[in-house]
């Protein structure tokens, strides 16, 4: 998806990349400067058109029945998520829990593979096993998809600790919910990964709402990026609707953790403009507040405007590109209805690895 | 060729809905992203949101409408530069695939269906012993640990008390000196917490051997043990294998009260995804253990805190590896059968010592693997002595005797002369007094007059 080039003026060295337009970048050196190259951003602005677009219409093929079950979409979310894997280098793991769409295409899925998983065929990526929440890529070190609240968190403090263990270089960046940071397994982690210093990087997502109940609600402090301050991790708070702050605080937070420094925890205040799930009307919040962050707060229309301001892209290229994404997301869906549902016989297999 | 736009299914269990109300009319302009209706569902009112851009060419549903059908086409978009004569053509709405969804009904189940029962299907034999050395079961566990560690450098230990105290129970004695902090590491008392690191790390390709002071304590972990290790390969289609020893004391010690004494060997055997071993002797933790840590798949390793000073003849080889799945014959017989795993196959042996002295003679099978179960030993030996008598520490209720009871009736039916007879824990939390623990677990006795009952 997304090029991972250097969005800063340095230039950085590519290794492995692992197509065209998915490489992930070798060590960014940290650069002093933050302005964001603007052909970094124009590929911002497409990888999160591009979620958008995806999961407009993942919530449209649940609508017509082809998707069954719990569907998280990340439809105002996109910049979280964009603007931080833009920091993201070959050895580094990603993993985040049920609301994951946007996370495997930000890692340069194929949203062909995720939309078939998503209608449980086949050629999904986990052959029409796991689901929405549950799907996984190791060639793009996107290690789940998982669906029990809080549960991602020590597995993301184990693959960091893996990481150190292997000396890789590599750092994880563990994506959770507000409503997974009152998790108690978050917080055996925190103190893990403060005591062994593991290269981890803890993103909540606070979208205001743990499904229907607001942060205020559900959490003694509502200050999320504070609750690593017991465990000596240091926290920041990011405008996490705007994708070039993401993607400095992103730059700032991996270079400390890539520094042998320990974990490091970025509260992203973001929204999402759709239910919990498909079946979930929101009537927990107004409607004022959502048409607030939607006309005032949009990560994708945000971009586009100030793309547009500094006339780094006209009315029609924009126009070339959101019909490029359509084209490509619309192939998805089709694919995902023409993939068949796996073969009887795939009821039996992946249940264990055979002994070597 | 205008979109349609199609009576949506707002959650899963919906098959029908109220169009409530339109809040766009024919000729307004749309983009992606715009409410254009609500739809009552079975649960609540949803908001319709446009996918496409365009104009509302015709609404075909009115508002208020009830009973609408999912994808019933409820209003057509017609796209930039489309006029009116589009809406004559009929199109789908995001491409021209009818899907083809068979219902689970209709689809024959393939041909080779496993059994109820996870059953080892292997060839392998029991390996020779070869030379030994009298050893205790703690210190087995420690050599397979060891041969292991010095082999691969992605094996490592972690969990309480197990580097600088060197094991609550002294099962990782001298690890940290030969082996460093780096793979011999102590874990703050967070089971949930690092049974999920240890799971992290196995997905990161390393090879965790994670110890519990005892598995009474990994019930904090469980969720990370079956959700998170044993389920992931299946639901990644293959893709995570998830390499991990889960290691530790099982079943009652003595005198610690009913939350420190429980046999979890029914609990993880119920779970697909995972394998279960239950050793008994100091060549079966060694060589057991030896092929947990080897083995891709998750391990769930019982050990009994009773057994671990107990010697055995250990063999000296350190590529004494025993194969997951198969039983052994501790003592052949001619009259019943018992079955027995962990510290019940010395009790089951003590019993046969008994049974024969009063004339009947008793096939001891040592279980070690209680998934995937040998089932293939435990049906040659009933369909040769007539009678089984199960034995376990564990409750009655839905424990491994049930699942041995099931087995042997399902395949062995003709040949059984009696019914089979299960010992087991009684149905009680454990209790405290020296007295009542002794009569909630099966001892000798009860395995004896279980034999008799059935010979």
């Amino acid at each position: 998806m997304a090029a991972r080039k250097s969005a800063t003026k340095k230039t950085t060295s590519h290794k492995g990349a692992k197509s065209a337009s998915t490489s992930r970048t070798t060590k960014s050196a940290k650069s002093p400067s933050p302005e964001i190259l603007t052909d970094v951003q124009v590929q911002f602005y497409k990888d999160m058109l591009k979620i958008r677009r995806f999961e407009e219409r993942a919530g449209q093929l649940y609508g017509m029945g082809l998707i069954g079950g719990f569907c998280h979409l990340y439809i105002g979310q996109e910049a979280v998520v964009v603007g931080l894997q833009g920091n993201v280098i070959e050895a580094d793991s990603v993993i985040t829990t049920y609301r994951d769409h946007g996370h495997m295409l930000a890692c340069g899925m194929d949203p062909k593979g995720v939309m078939a998983e998503l209608t449980g065929r086949v050629d999904g990526y986990s052959r029409g096993k796991g689901g929405s929440m549950h799907m996984f890529s190791r060639e793009r070190g996107f290690f789940g998809g998982h669906g029990i609240v809080g549960a991602s968190v020590p597995i993301g403090t184990g693959l960091a600790f893996a990481h150190k263990y292997n000396g890789d270089g590599g750092v994880n960046f563990s994506y959770f919910g507000d409503g997974a940071a009152n998790q108690g397994q978050v917080y055996e982690s925190f103190n893990m990964a403060g005591l062994w210093k593991l290269p981890v990087i803890y993103v909540i997502e606070n979208n205001k709402y743990g499904m229907g109940t607001s942060v205020e609600r559900a959490s003694a402090s509502a200050d999320l990026h504070r609750r690593g301050e017991a465990y000596g991790i240091p926290g920041k708070v990011v405008d996490g609707m705007d994708v070039a702050e993401v993607f400095k605080a992103g730059q700032d937070a991996v270079s400390y953790v890539r520094g042998g420094n320990g974990p490091i925890i970025l509260e992203m205040k973001t929204y999402r403009y759709r239910g919990h799930s498909m079946s979930d009307p929101a009537k927990y919040r107004s409607k004022e507040e959502l048409a607030k962050m939607r006309t005032e707060h949009d990560p994708i229309d945000r971009l586009r405007q100030r793309l547009l301001d500094q006339g780094v892209l006209s009315e029609d290229a924009f126009k070339e590109i959101d019909k490029g994404i359509k084209a490509e997301i619309t192939a998805a869906a089709a694919y995902a209805q023409q993939s068949p549902e796996p073969d009887a016989s795939e009821l039996y297999t992946d249940v264990l690895r055979d002994v070597a | 060729m205008a979109t349609e736009i199609l009576m949506p299914a707002l959650s899963p269990t919906m098959t029908e809905g109220t169009l409530s109300k339109w809040l766009v009319k024919e000729g307004d302009v749309v983009s992606s992203g715009d409410i254009i209706a609500e739809i009552e569902t079975d649960k609540a009112t949803m908001e319709l949101e446009a996918v496409d851009e365009g104009t509302i060419g015709k609404i075909l549903i009115n508002e208020g409408a009830e009973g609408v059908e999912v994808n019933e086409v409820i209003a057509l978009v017609l796209d930039e530069g489309e006029d009116s004569a589009a809406l004559d053509v009929a199109a789908t709405a995001i491409s021209t695939v009818t899907p083809e969804v068979t219902s689970p009904a209709e689809e024959a189940l393939p041909v080779e269906r496993p059994a109820a029962v996870p059953m080892a299907v292997m060839d392998a034999d029991e390996p020779a012993l070869g030379e030994t050395i009298e050893l205790t079961v703690r210190e087995s566990l420690r050599d397979a640990m060891a041969e292991e560690m010095r082999k691969d450098e992605a094996v490592f230990l972690m969990g309480e008390e197990v580097a600088e105290y060197q094991g609550a129970y002294k099962v990782s004695q001298g690890l940290l000196e030969e082996f460093g902090d780096k793979r011999v590491i102590d874990t703050p008392i967070t089971e949930q917490g690092f049974a999920g690191l240890g799971v992290g790390a196995a997905f990161g390709r390393l090879k965790p051997i994670v110890e519990f002071m005892t598995f009474n304590f990994a019930m904090q972990a469980i969720d990370q043990i079956i959700n998170s290790a044993a389920k992931t390969l299946y639901m990644s289609g293959g893709q995570m294998g998830c390499s991990i020893v889960f290691r530790g004391p099982n079943g009652a010690a003595s005198r610690v009260g009913a939350q420190h004494s429980q046999c979890y060997g029914a609990w993880y055997s119920h779970v697909p995804g995972h394998k279960v071993v239950a050793p008994w002797s100091g060549a079966d933790a060694k060589g057991l253990l030896k092929a947990a840590i080897r083995d891709p798949n998750p391990v769930i390793y019982l050990e009994n805190e009773l057994l671990y000073g107990s010697k055995f003849e250990v063999p000296v080889s350190d590529d004494y590896v025993l194969p997951i799945g198969k039983a052994k014959i501790e003592r052949p017989g001619d009259d019943v059968t018992i079955t027995a795993f962990s510290i019940m196959v010395g009790k089951a042996l003590k019993a046969a010592e008994i049974l024969a002295a009063e004339g009947i003679s008793a096939e001891v099978i040592n279980l070690r693997s209680l998934r995937p179960l040998d089932t293939e030993t435990i049906i040659k030996s009933v369909q040769k002595t007539n009678r089984c008598v199960s034995s376990e520490e564990g409750w009655p209720f839905a424990g491994i005797g049930s699942e041995i009871s099931a087995l042997i009736m399902e395949t062995s039916f003709d040949w059984l002369d009696a019914p089979v007879a299960r010992v087991t824990g009684i149905d009680v939390p454990m209790p405290y007094a020296a007295n009542l623990e002794k009569l909630a677990i099966p001892q000798v006795d009860d395995i004896v007059a279980a034999a008799k009952s059935v010979c």
